[in-house]
């Protein structure tokens, strides 16, 4: 128990998102209406992609210095949670885009930078299904998985913010700010960054065990 | 030392370059008829493109270039010769002088390849020296990402393709600021203009060939 408190604090975490998230009243502005309320559910995503991706960084430098299977696994899941959660905050966008620019998907660099950084992650998976041995497979894909980073981040942080966007939170749009100096919605924000960061940790956790065990498994079977 | 291992590798690889001709001249000949079909499609329109097109179509045509022109950079060497170098010499110097070659075999096609660009369908640039400046950045910046990733590529049973998906989603951010920057020289803005995308190059540019510098030595050894 003493080790899985995190847990609980991500359940609870979580449970108060989905209550006061959809509950606790909201300023109201044109066109947005209520569906603000996917800032508790969209942006909590890249918080939690980014976080994880760079835990599966962090382990992919700590397998280049010091070689164990283990330390690939996760740095494997790790990224495959990112992934997931690139995707969910790529359908929470588009749905509220939908809502309201009227479109699932439109020309604007914080959407394409984006799908381009799913593309680049997309690309991990294909090169790490591309090899048969597995020490080549695990060595390879930590140097693409950092590399990857190293481009992938820019498109996320560097290049949207020197272009106007249609964005919340450029180019004079609504924005990110404004939200925030709202404080009934920066007591709900700030639990659901870290309850769904949590989250992301958790789930790279489990699959990592999952995969772990299959492992011995198969290592027993080969004895 | 690097300094010297990293020039006597130049070296080396344009020397092997000009021996074996017919690499050389199949890129060039590559861009040209990439070029020139380009021309003969838009032709039928009446010749003159519109400057947007004009601009994504030289990018374009400039990337596969450089995808197919970087590949054959480390899968062309056997295996013999690569374990050779390395009891030679230090890793870094091998991926630092790969990159050098690659960037300035790339500038060449490229200019090149602008050449006749501009021959056959137009030159409508206004700031010659941003677009020249330009085109240096995208040469040296498509050779520093592309370098590493032939290098991962080479290593894979089925390179040809991982090398396109490996690299182009990773040059995308690069090349958008090219394309943007290059907008800019064709409108004939000043270059206070672009000043903070050409900034935003160079610094992407130094990221990735620092990170090539740190991880080759690891795939190195694979």
């Amino acid at each position: 128990m003493k080790n899985n408190w995190w847990k609980a604090l991500a359940v609870v975490l979580l449970l108060y998102t989905a209550v006061a998230g959809l509950l606790v009243p909201v300023p109201r502005l044109a066109i947005l209406n209520e569906t603000i309320r996917n800032l508790y559910f969209h942006v909590p995503m890249w918080f939690g992609m980014t976080f994880i991706l760079i835990a599966s960084v962090i382990y992919s430098i700590r397998y280049l210095r010091n070689p164990t299977p283990e330390l690939d696994i996760r740095s494997h899941e790790a990224a495959r949670t990112g992934i997931l959660m690139g995707c969910v905050g790529l359908a929470t966008g588009s749905i509220w885009a939908k809502y309201t620019w009227g479109t699932w998907w439109t020309n604007d660099p914080k959407l394409n930078g984006a799908a381009i950084a799913m593309l680049i992650y997309g690309a991990y998976l294909v090169l790490r299904s591309s090899f048969t041995d597995e020490q080549q497979r695990a060595r390879i894909s930590a140097i693409y998985n950092i590399f990857a980073f190293a481009t992938a981040m820019p498109l996320f942080y560097i290049l949207p913010r020197l272009t106007d966007s249609l964005h919340p939170g450029a180019g004079g749009n609504p924005a990110f700010a404004k939200y925030d100096l709202d404080d009934n919605m920066r007591l709900v924000f700030y639990p659901a960054v870290i309850g769904w960061t949590l989250l992301a940790f958790w789930l790279a956790q489990v699959a990592s065990r999952i995969a772990l065990l299959k492992q011995k498994v198969y290592e027993k079977q080969l004895a | 030392m690097l300094l010297r291992e990293i020039w006597y590798l130049i070296q080396k690889d344009f020397r092997l370059e000009w021996r074996q001709r017919a690499a050389l001249s199949g890129m060039l000949l590559y861009v040209g008829s990439t070029v020139f079909v380009c021309y003969l499609s838009f032709a039928l329109r009446g010749g003159e493109l519109p400057v947007p097109a004009w601009n994504a179509l030289f990018w374009i045509i400039l990337l596969f270039t450089a995808v197919n022109a970087v590949a054959k950079g480390f899968l062309q060497e056997s295996r013999g010769r690569l374990l050779y170098y390395y009891t030679l010499v230090q890793p870094q110097a091998v991926i630092m002088a790969k990159i050098v070659y690659n960037a300035l075999l790339l500038l060449g096609l490229a200019l090149a390849g602008f050449g006749l660009y501009a021959v056959v369908l137009g030159n409508p640039v206004q700031n010659m020296p941003l677009f020249l400046a330009n085109v240096v950045l995208g040469a040296v910046g498509f050779a520093s990402t592309l370098t590493l990733v032939s290098g991962i590529a080479a290593k894979a049973t089925n390179s040809s393709t991982l090398m396109a998906v490996l690299g182009f989603p990773l040059m995308v951010p690069m090349l958008l600021l090219l394309i943007k920057v290059s907008k800019n020289a064709l409108d004939g803005l000043e270059f206070d203009a672009s000043r903070s995308s050409l900034l935003t190059l160079v610094a992407l540019n130094l990221i990735v060939s620092a990170v090539s510098y740190l991880l080759f030595p690891f795939l190195w050894r694979s």
